[in-house]
């Protein structure tokens, strides 16, 4: 589970004052992620469409009433690595229906991210988008 | 015309380099192995071509028709004279150099090769002299074979005698590797190439905007270049192919102005150089390439080799003393000016990102080399690349832009 949640980094973000020092912040979210396995970077954990080498794993807690997505994500660049920090912000420790409904779009406008992520950092944020509505989708038939 | 090296006054003829960005940083352009950016006199000429005299080419005869055709084969006299080609004729306006080597790989592969035969590549070389050759190759069952590198990123000659025998038909080879910077010893692979009988294909895409070739001395059947990697427009390239091997080759694309004669049921094909350049030319964009080798013609090959020469041996240096640092390629005596590099603990995405933090722009990636980056053992590296307009002022705007990267990164605790 994430340690930071989206208001958290809507807040923050307002506090700073321009997309460098976003980026930095960025870059701490990628340091304070919580510790992905070794073990689970595997072929089948990972998500293409990125430059970088993206993991990411999603399983249902049924343990938890209604059940949610705890996703799991790991990059071997930081700035990555801060987005999976925003991707975890937003979707893990949702149940799966809120998951798909999340509109993720604006939530990445807000923050900026369209505008300043070149098109092919935001096909990979994309892809990891994809692959985590796809697992949720999953998680509901 | 040649005048004495003056760094500013050449870098004032790049207007884009003076050019401040968002955040009040001085732009360091460090990735002309990409695309080279353009002197103002490249710029004027297009946009002269476009408000004087435009016209469609080779089908005028009024007046702006005339102008654009003269024009366009004065330009494409520069391109003969620059490479030391026996006549225009064997000079093609493509749309670069993947253009020109999917030409010769269709054009001449599909009519020469045959099952058995073998094309001599080598893992530096940038995709589009190996995808070409994949292509013809599954059509026409040639063989691919590579020629082994040495562990320090060279061409390895000595092996070259078992990659080479009278099954080969080509040889196809970079004048300089886009992402090691090695320059390779196109005489003596002329010559083993011609032993053997094979053709002798040069991808000079990267190696021209360095240095000049001399198409007859190395005995070369055919060449591709790129003009928006010698300072020149993007859309616009050349094929060199020697005479008797572009007549004896049928054409790659049909269409106009490649046609001598058309009927309902078949066609005859133009002369040279019409025949290989159907539809309507990048004319604008050849046009100003005459201008771009103008402009480097006028500042001397000897100068730009020089300064190059020292910008190499500085950032070699510099580069040197960053921790963790890894450059691939041969040292200074076989490399031209571009570093591609990895750095212990980093991912060449964030590089290439904080770096562009302090207006240092550098490509990271594969860089169209992925055979090569699978040799070496890495998915993506950080290429900086100097031209001519590159200082020694930038190597050091590059050294502390990776100090600070090392540091957001936390590379230094």
């Amino acid at each position: 589970m994430s340690t930071v949640t989206l208001d958290e980094i809507y807040e923050d973000f307002e506090d700073l004052q321009d997309w460098e020092a976003r980026c930095d912040y960025l870059i701490d979210l990628g340091f304070e992620l919580p510790e992905f396995p070794a073990n689970l970077k595997t072929e089948e954990n990972r998500v293409h469409g990125c430059q970088s080498m993206v993991w990411l794993t999603a399983e249902l807690n049924k343990a938890h009433d209604p059940p949610v997505m705890e996703i799991q994500a790991d990059s071997d660049a930081m700035i990555v690595k801060g987005l999976i920090g925003v991707i975890l912000a937003i979707y893990s420790g949702q149940p799966p229906e809120k998951v798909i409904e999340t509109d993720v779009e604006e939530i990445f406008a807000r923050l900026g991210l369209t505008r300043h992520l070149s098109s092919a950092r935001r096909n990979g944020l994309f892809g990891m988008v994809k692959r985590i509505r796809q697992l949720a989708v999953e998680q509901m038939s | 015309m040649a005048t004495e090296w003056n760094i500013n006054q050449i870098r004032a003829d790049f207007p884009i380099l003076s050019e401040k960005l968002e955040n009040g940083k001085q732009v360091t352009f460090l990735d002309s192995a990409a695309s080279a950016q353009k002197p103002f006199c490249v710029l004027e000429k297009e946009h002269e071509a476009y408000t004087q005299y435009y016209a469609n080419a080779y089908r005028g005869v009024y007046e702006f028709g005339a102008r654009i055709d003269e024009e366009l084969e004065a330009s494409r006299e520069k391109v003969r004279d620059l490479l030391n080609a026996a006549s225009t004729n064997e000079i093609i306006f493509t749309s670069g150099s993947t253009m020109s080597l999917n030409i010769v790989a269709r054009a001449w592969g599909k009519k020469y090769l045959q099952a058995g035969d073998e094309i001599l590549l080598n893992e530096m070389e940038h995709h589009a002299n190996i995808v070409p050759w994949q292509m013809i190759a599954a059509e026409t069952g040639a063989k691919l074979r590579y020629l082994p590198l040495t562990a320090d990123g060279q061409l390895d000659l000595e092996q070259l005698p078992q990659f080479l025998n009278e099954r080969t038909k080509v040889l196809s080879v970079t004048a300089m590797s886009n992402m090691l910077g090695t320059i390779n010893p196109l005489e003596a692979l002329s010559r083993a190439a011609k032993k053997v009988g094979a053709l002798f294909v040069v991808d000079a895409a990267q190696y021209l905007p360095h240095g000049r070739l001399d198409l007859q001395a190395l005995d070369i059947d055919f060449l591709a270049f790129s003009g928006h990697k010698l300072f020149g427009p993007s859309g616009i390239g050349i094929l060199f192919g020697r005479e008797q091997l572009l007549e004896e080759m049928p054409p790659f694309l049909g269409g106009g102005h490649m046609i001598e004669r058309v009927y309902l049921d078949h066609s005859t094909w133009a002369g040279l150089p019409a025949k290989f350049e159907a539809g309507t030319i990048p004319i604008a964009q050849a046009i100003s390439l005459g201008t771009a080798i103008d402009y480097v013609n006028d500042l001397g090959w000897e100068k730009i080799h020089r300064h190059e020469e020292e910008l190499a041996q500085y950032a070699w240096e510099q580069l040197q003393t960053v921790p963790g640092i890894k450059i691939y390629g041969p040292d200074l005596k076989h490399r031209g000016a571009i570093f591609s590099f990895t750095l212990e603990g980093a991912a060449p995405e964030d590089i290439a990102q904080l770096l562009n933090r302090k207006g240092v722009f550098v490509r990271h990636g594969h860089h169209c080399t992925m055979p090569l980056h699978d040799l070496l053992n890495i998915t993506s590296s950080v290429r900086a690349s100097f031209a001519l307009y590159n200082t020694r002022e930038e190597v050091d705007t590059l050294i502390d832009a990776l100090q600070f990267t090392r540091d957001k990164l936390r590379l230094n605790r």
